[in-house]
């Protein structure tokens, strides 16, 4: 038996289920093909369901994946089948706050792709390797967000810093407990 | 970014758009050439990293020199003091995964990291360096890895002991010796340092069964923060108890009191693992049961759906084993069953169907009925499942069950859908003897509109088992025979299987079987024409003899225990001459067996000169040599080629006493001036009974319609046979056989070959070779009999029925296609008239491709 809560994968794919950043931690999908089939028919099995204000979750080739849209976005999260559900919730939920404070509340598809960046360092982090890393939202997002707040970031960039003073509060907070 | 977002601000907001629009390797590797820069600029390295991140994140792949140059290039950028650079660095150099000597390159800048005072820095070198390392440089950085592991800042611990759990599996005897740090960061005041320190704490110790024993009693007893870690000591739990329950029967189960009071914790994840471990425990009593079964029936009217599907999910598999314990939960089920998650519904479905009682089955059956039309194939398939199981409990119900599975077969679906129904009805049919008939019926009903070949024939096999067996077998005929007149020739084959099966077990039908029977002997498939003849000849069906009533029904219903494998590489292996094919003498292990030669073909067509391929030819049906009841039974198949004429002779010896041997035909061709004699193919024994074939091969001018008389006689070598022993004496006499003359006539070379729309057909040849005359028959005993002899003389397929002529009509007109030698397609239009002394008269009309096929037709007639 397996002791451990393993993720599978964490996907975010786009408004026509296209893949924007995903990470796969098991070798049960062995080619890029057989990853983009596992995408592209999950996406289109959870796509009518109502997965906005609460997270969903369904039974899909032995794997029970949860998942939560928000506007164009759409997350899973991929776990065993006798994963505790709530386990992997958790971690859908660790990622869906990150990237909504990393977004600054502009959670859509264009400011994923313009901040694919820390989508990546994001992965990064609440993951490693299938073992379940971070699940809070708040200390995700402020692990991702050091990397804008020594550089000299221009004035643009400043908005964004900004914004995450809330989320690097949330970081010190934690850290000083 | 910020240039991205610059250049495309003023695009249209609706127009679909990524920074990453076609951006291509090849250009970005160019673009890499920025990381070799005396003057980094650390935001468009930055840029750089992620879009090759986002190709590699898209699946592209790059080759070994790729990925090379890459590394050593983005090696370059330690220098650069940027945090964000670097966090895209390290990532960068994860995804590469560089081999061992590429490693060294970053090893000391790596370690730099992990000594820096940024524990951003620490945490992630720690992660990279423990996910490229290997032994040798392992036992280096041991020495930090440990300090990290107590490391007061819980992201840098989490780091190291993460790390640590992937190193296990390639180096556990370093990772081991590390067990003390480990055991005091499982004290640690972070939440998660504590999970992950506790999970690789057990997996140090998975083996030691005690230290597992020894580490859940002491951390039972303490407080665990976070839920994560409280879930795996659960899970550590119920295997200890399970391990312990073997050798402690009597009392309390241990740490049950930890696992309730795990109920009572305030994270729902937790308090879901203890429920579920409880209701998992070996032989659980269903007092230890209840209080797990309350929090789950809590969880099913909580407003998060992932909450409502574990909670049902674990109660759907407590109901296999303990259904009255799930009872409880009853009321809160029958809401979820309009769930908007339909993985939800459909499981609170099956949980319902598996705990109800017999008397709330009419009432579950009305609320699915409303549910069934709007999930998806598979989950209708899961109820299917469940509603057998319940109607196998509770046969009573079986009419309302029954009648629900009748109507959802009546209703949209796909193969599996539809297959899993008629499964079940199968087996209920089976099971309750009481809902046999009206179960058949339904199937009967179903195959009256069924798209599926696989579930017609199999339905129609078992209605052929099951059918004869009810009170009124004749009410199946219709349905059955209805597909005989409608379905494919799959269909078709198997419903007049069906039909014949009905004939054998119902004496009181057969003779109405055999009139349905006959009327398949038309059928336009071979198969089922075989079929048919096979039936009737075996249930006596054509006036000859019966077979024994046992060895019918043995043929009918035994079921065939040879492999199919086996029997085609036997029948492959099969040379058709000498003996007859025995089916006993094929293996009955599944075992592949070489294919071996087939020498009386490999023969036939190398004296030929042309491939069996190439053959595409005309074969007669049989022609009688002899007459019947003679010493030995002769007739002859003419098969027809382009340069060849094969006669086959189909040879049957009717005297016990007699072995022949060396049986051969002898043709005298003089009066078939055009055929010169190839190779004559000798049989070689022809026992009592036992047909054979011998074969003449003639040459002839290729593509011409040669014609002649051929005169022939059997000769063999006769040899006395003991009759009581069986045994042939050793001399033998040779003796001859006059049999009659057989001809090659210009019908043979006409290969009957139909036209689906003959107009269409006729048009579209044209008048240009159209021949047309009249020719006067003389006096017949019927029309209809003229027709068939003109229809045989020209040996032509007659097309959209026109074979048949109406009784008493006095006039007909006939339809033929064929392909005569030399591949030319030619149709034939026959007028046919009567008068009152039965002299009919036949206008004969004649469109081919060719004007003298047309001619030749003509002349066919003539002669």
């Amino acid at each position: 038996m397996k002791f451990c809560p393993t993720i599978k994968n964490v996907l975010l794919l786009d408004s026509e289920g296209r893949r924007m950043a995903v990470k796969y931690y098991t070798d049960e999908w062995t080619t890029n093909g057989a990853k983009l089939a596992f995408e592209k028919s999950i996406f289109s099995k959870t796509q009518k369901t109502n997965a906005r204000t609460e997270a969903e979750i369904v039974m899909f080739e032995n794997n029970v994946v949860v998942y939560k849209f928000i506007q164009d976005l759409h997350f899973f999260v991929t776990g065993g089948d006798d994963e505790n559900e709530l386990a992997l919730a958790t971690v859908l939920q660790g990622f869906f706050d990150a990237v909504t404070l990393l977004l600054r509340g502009n959670v859509d598809q264009r400011e994923a792709l313009q901040n694919l960046d820390m989508m990546f360092l994001c992965l990064d982090e609440i993951v490693d390797g299938g073992m379940i890393l971070e699940t809070d939202g708040n200390m995700i997002a402020g692990k991702v967000a050091t990397h804008s707040m020594d550089d000299g970031a221009p004035l643009s960039e400043q908005t964004i810093t900004q914004a995450l003073a809330t989320a690097r509060e949330h970081l010190t907070r934690s850290l000083l407990r | 970014m910020a240039q991205f977002v610059k250049k495309d601000d003023d695009r249209d907001e609706e127009a679909e758009y990524s920074p990453f629009l076609g951006i291509e390797k090849g250009a970005v590797l160019q673009e890499a050439r920025v990381f070799n820069d005396p003057q980094l600029d650390s935001r468009r390295c930055s840029q750089v990293i992620t879009k090759l991140l986002y190709l590699l994140n898209q699946g592209e792949t790059f080759t070994k020199v790729e990925a090379t140059e890459v590394f050593f290039a983005v090696t370059k950028l330690f220098q650069s003091k940027d945090i964000g650079l670097r966090r895209m660095v390290y990532l960068m150099i994860k995804e590469l995964s560089p081999s061992s000597d590429e490693v060294i390159i970053v090893t000391s800048s790596l370690m730099k990291d992990m000594n820096s005072k940024t524990d951003v820095y620490r945490a992630n070198a720690i992660r990279v360096l423990c996910r490229i390392t290997d032994g040798t440089l392992l036992t280096q950085i041991e020495r930090y890895l440990k300090q990290a592991i107590v490391d007061k800042n819980p992201v840098v611990a989490s780091a190291a002991l993460v790390s640590g759990i992937h190193l296990l599996q390639t180096n556990p005897e370093i990772v081991k010796r590390w067990s003390n740090e480990v055991q005091e960061a499982v004290q640690s005041r972070a939440a998660l340092v504590q999970f992950h320190a506790l999970a690789l704490l057990h997996q140090i110790r998975q083996n030691d069964r005690l230290a597992v024993s020894k580490l859940v009693t002491s951390l039972t007893r303490g407080t665990v923060r976070s839920p994560l870690a409280q879930c795996l000591l659960i899970r550590y739990t119920s295997q200890v108890i399970r391990e312990s329950s073997m050798n402690n029967q009597s009392g309390e189960r241990p740490f049950y009191d930890f696992l309730e009071g795990c109920l009572r914790h305030k994270a729902e994840m937790v308090i879901f693992e203890a429920a579920r471990a409880i209701t998992e425990l070996n032989g659980v009593t269903s007092r230890e049961l209840t209080p797990a079964i309350t929090v789950l029936q809590l969880f099913l009217s909580s407003s998060k759906p992932v909450l409502r599907f574990a909670a049902v999910r674990t109660l759907n598999k407590v109901a296999m084993t303990h259904p009255m314990a799930v009872t409880n939960c009853n009321i809160d089920m029958e809401s979820l069953i309009s769930d908007q998650n339909r993985s939800i519904a459909t499981l609170a479905i099956t949980t319902l169907l598996k705990t109800g009682n017999e008397s709330g089955v009419d009432r579950l059956m009305k609320q699915i009925t409303n549910f069934m039309s709007d999930i998806a194939d598979e989950f209708k398939i899961v109820v299917v499942d469940a509603i057998r199981s319940l109607c196998l409990k509770f046969p009573l119900k079986y009419r309302t069950l029954m009648n629900f599975l009748s109507n959802i077969l009546r209703e949209e679906g796909g193969f599996e859908y539809k297959k899993a129904i008629v499964d079940s009805i199968v087996i209920l049919i089976r099971d309750i003897p009481d809902a046999k008939e009206s179960g058949l019926l339904h199937l009967c009903e179903f195959i009256e509109d069924c798209e599926f070949t696989y579930l017609s024939t199999q339905i129609l096999h078992f209605l052929g088992v099951e059918g004869p067996k009810t009170s009124d077998p004749s009410k199946y005929i219709r349905y059955i025979y209805n597909r005989v007149i409608l379905e494919n020739a799959t269909v078709r084959a198997s419903a007049v299987s069906t039909l014949a099966k009905f004939g054998a077990m119902v004496d009181s039908l057969k003779p109405r079987i055999f009139v349905l029977l006959r009327r398949c002997l038309y059928d336009n498939d071979d198969e089922v024409r075989d079929r048919a003849t096979l039936y009737l000849n075996t249930l006596g069906g054509d006036g000859s003899v019966i077979e024994t009533d046992k060895d019918v029904k043995e043929f009918l219903f035994g079921s065939l225990d040879i492999p199919l494998v086996n029997l085609e590489t036997s029948l492959k292996n099969y040379e058709p001459t000498e003996e007859p094919f025995d089916i006993s003498s094929v293996p009955k292990e599944v075992k592949s067996q070489p294919l071996a030669e087939k020498k009386a073909a490999g023969k036939k067509s190398t004296a030929l000169g042309a491939p069996p391929a190439s053959l595409t030819s005309a074969s007669s049906a049989p022609v009688e040599l002899t007459e019947a009841e003679t010493e030995y039974a002769v007739n002859v198949v003419k098969h027809i080629f382009d340069r060849h004429v094969v006669f086959q002779y189909n040879c049957t010896n009717t005297i016990p006493e007699q072995l022949l041997e060396n049986v051969v035909v002898v043709v005298d061709a003089s009066e078939a001036e055009e055929f010169a004699e190839l190779a004559t193919k000798p049989l070689k024994a022809l026992p009592y009974d036992t047909p054979g074939q011998t074969f003449v091969a003639f040459e002839k001018p290729e593509g011409v319609p040669a014609v002649g008389r051929f005169s022939n006689v059997l000769k063999f070598i006769v040899k006395e046979v003991d009759p009581s022993t069986g045994e042939a004496e050793d001399d033998g006499v040779e003796d001859e056989y006059q049999l009659e003359d057989s001809e090659i006539v210009a019908a043979d070379y006409m290969l009957k070959v139909r036209v689906s729309n003959f107009r269409n057909a006729w048009e579209s040849l044209g008048p240009d070779f159209e021949r047309v005359d009249e020719y006067g028959l003389g006096p017949r005993e019927s029309l209809s009999e003229a027709v068939n002899a003109v229809i045989n003389l020209l040996g032509m397929q007659p097309c959209e029925g026109t074979e048949v002529v109406a009784a008493n009509s006095r006039s007909h007109a006939c339809l033929l296609s064929g392909v005569y030698i030399g591949n030319v397609k030619v149709l034939v239009r026959l007028s046919f008239g009567v008068d009152s002394a039965k002299e009919v008269a036949m206008k004969l009309a004649v469109r081919s491709e060719d004007e003298s096929v047309s001619d030749a037709i003509h002349e066919i007639v003539a002669n």
